[in-house]
């Protein structure tokens, strides 16, 4: 390669070493700290104790508040993009959705904590307003908003709007001429949503569902500001981890956990782009 | 009735209405609640302006001095990680679109790393990493938007990449460089104007998800606007529920914005 060759490339190196040393390194670092120890011997003492009973039951309940709000934000959101079909890409009802739904995908985190508490928090307006109209206690089990089973409404209020937006455009690719075809052939609105539609659709649909499930699986915020004791979640037991690293037997615990999230990540987003890629045939 | 809804491919006017207004008032029910709460007197009940008022009181900066340094510094940091897509990742995405077509999916793949390596496991990599940077760059707060331009990443590249599909690059800039203009030139005078629209939505966006970060600033003890928010919570929710609602509002009407200028630049084309 002559030397104009190499220099070429040269305007490519700032991006190469900012990526390397801010992405690439942490990155590394990220998942390989857990198999060693503080003092640099290998270990596997780490990514045992990833089998621990609390570490086990923090991946379980991780799993299950991610799969639930994965699927009921992606029937959720269907429907709002179904609701949506038919008006116009760039009118105002579009522009407003997309917007809001930007904003609660990607923007809401801490705040969303908020949000709920004001809702249906101890003294939250509804929990007060069932409790004095209705008569219903929603805290008669106990304070649940507070745990696990409180991350599901603040998750859905991210999870839903990101369907929405990640949805929208398979939906939006149903070609018109597939509709007239079903028509002309004599089939009905069933056939065409249960023979044409499901079938072009279901690839982008379950892969959006892996998405979502990505999504509130790596979501920290939210529940670092709902959850003040213990730690569930596997990134709240990461925070636990990075916040008490002296704690004796912990070291590069946090490591050992960061790598069975990326285990659990690469998984659930490698076949979310071999979905995404069976879509995009459809979207020519 | 039109057509497209006889054959049974759109949802009646009346289906529309019925899903949108449901789900809308689900999603509608929270965030009322914490307006309302906003104007709460204490535990007692009744309604007050006091927590809105409050804001301007002689005091208040010294009250709510870190939420206003949290504030300062998720500015400083959405500037700096603009500066960074902008000088990092804008010229390099214009550079392997016309000289380097075989590197696109390499750079797609690298922008796109961010969704699949989160925040909560990327810091645990950082914290080591930070502790070098301190030490050679110092403690200030704006080193943080080193780590930002990673987490806006996905979103910046894809943003710029539209704006790049849609216009003729390569005709462009060999048009400029035949007639003589030399590489910055044709980056800054003929590149630059065609992937505005670009530029600025990566940049809204990006100040919309730096404002947003919570999880980097605060496992790195760091105070920005989310971490801040949060500790002024503990001490008095009413304020911290005042900004979240300036902040949600504030960052919708950017993305509004965005969804605007993409609208107008379709207008343009199909015209």
């Amino acid at each position: 390669m002559s030397v104009r060759g190499v220099a070429r490339y040269a305007g490519l190196t700032p991006f190469a070493f900012y990526v390397i040393i801010f992405l690439a390194i942490p990155t590394l670092l990220a998942v390989s700290t857990g198999f060693f120890t503080e003092d640099g011997d290998f270990t596997l003492a780490n990514i045992e104790g990833l089998f621990a009973p609390n570490i086990l039951s923090a991946f379980a309940s991780s799993f299950w508040v991610s799969a639930v709000t994965a699927i009921a934000g992606a029937i959720l959101g269907a429907l709002v993009c179904y609701a949506m079909l038919g008006t116009r890409p760039e009118g105002a009802l579009r522009t407003v959705v997309d917007s809001i739904s930007s904003v609660l995908a990607q923007f809401g985190g801490v705040m969303l904590a908020f949000v709920f508490i004001a809702a249906i928090g101890i003294q939250g307006l509804i929990t007060v307003w069932l409790k004095n109209e209705l008569g219903v206690d929603i805290y008669a089990d106990g304070p649940w908003l507070y745990q696990v089973p409180g991350l599901l409404l603040p998750y859905l209020y991210f999870q839903v709007p990101l369907m929405v937006i990640t949805f929208m455009p398979a939906l939006q690719g149903l070609k018109s001429q597939w509709a007239e075809a079903n028509a002309t052939l004599g089939g009905t609105r069933f056939t065409y949503w249960t023979r044409i539609a499901a079938p072009v659709l279901a690839p982008s649909f379950f892969g959006s569902v892996l998405l979502l499930f990505a999504n509130a699986f790596s979501s920290y915020a939210t529940a670092a500001a709902l959850i003040s004791q213990g730690a569930q979640i596997v990134p709240l037991q990461i925070r636990a981890a990075l916040v008490s690293e002296t704690v004796l037997g912990r070291e590069n615990m946090a490591g050992a956990l960061a790598f069975g999230m990326i285990v659990v990540m690469v998984i659930v987003m490698w076949g979310y782009s071999v979905l995404q890629s069976r879509t995009s045939r459809w979207q020519r | 009735m039109s057509a497209a809804s006889k054959l049974g491919t759109e949802p009646s006017r009346l289906t529309r209405f019925l899903i949108l207004s449901i789900i809308g008032l689900l999603f509608a029910v929270p965030m009322i609640a914490l307006v309302i709460f906003t104007f709460k007197a204490g535990l007692s009940g009744g309604q007050t302006l006091d927590h809105w008022t409050g804001l301007f009181a002689p005091d208040a900066a010294r009250t709510y001095r870190t939420l206003f340094t949290g504030i300062g510094n998720s500015l400083l940091l959405a500037v700096v990680t603009i500066g960074i897509v902008l000088v990092l990742l804008m010229p390099t995405m214009v550079l392997v679109h016309l000289q380097f077509p075989k590197l696109k999916r390499v750079l797609e793949f690298i922008c796109i790393i961010p969704i699949t390596v989160p925040a909560i496991v990327l810091v645990v990599g950082l914290a080591p990493v930070y502790s070098i940077v301190v030490k050679v760059l110092g403690g200030s707060i704006w080193t943080l938007a080193f780590a930002y331009g990673i987490t806006v990443l996905p979103y910046a590249y894809r943003a710029i990449q539209s704006s790049l599909d849609a216009v003729d690059l390569t005709t462009l800039s060999e048009a400029a460089r035949s007639l003589g203009a030399n590489w910055l030139t044709v980056l800054w005078t003929v590149l630059l104007p065609n992937v505005r629209r670009g530029i600025l939505a990566a940049s809204f966006i990006s100040v919309a998800v730096v404002l947003g970060e919570f999880t980097i600033a605060s496992l790195l003890n760091r105070v920005n606007l989310q971490t801040a928010l949060l500790q002024v919570y503990q001490s008095d929710p009413y304020v911290a529920a005042i900004f979240t609602l300036l902040a949600l509002a504030f960052v919708f009407l950017l993305l509004l914005l965005i969804g605007w200028l993409g609208r107008s630049r379709r207008d343009r084309t199909t015209s």
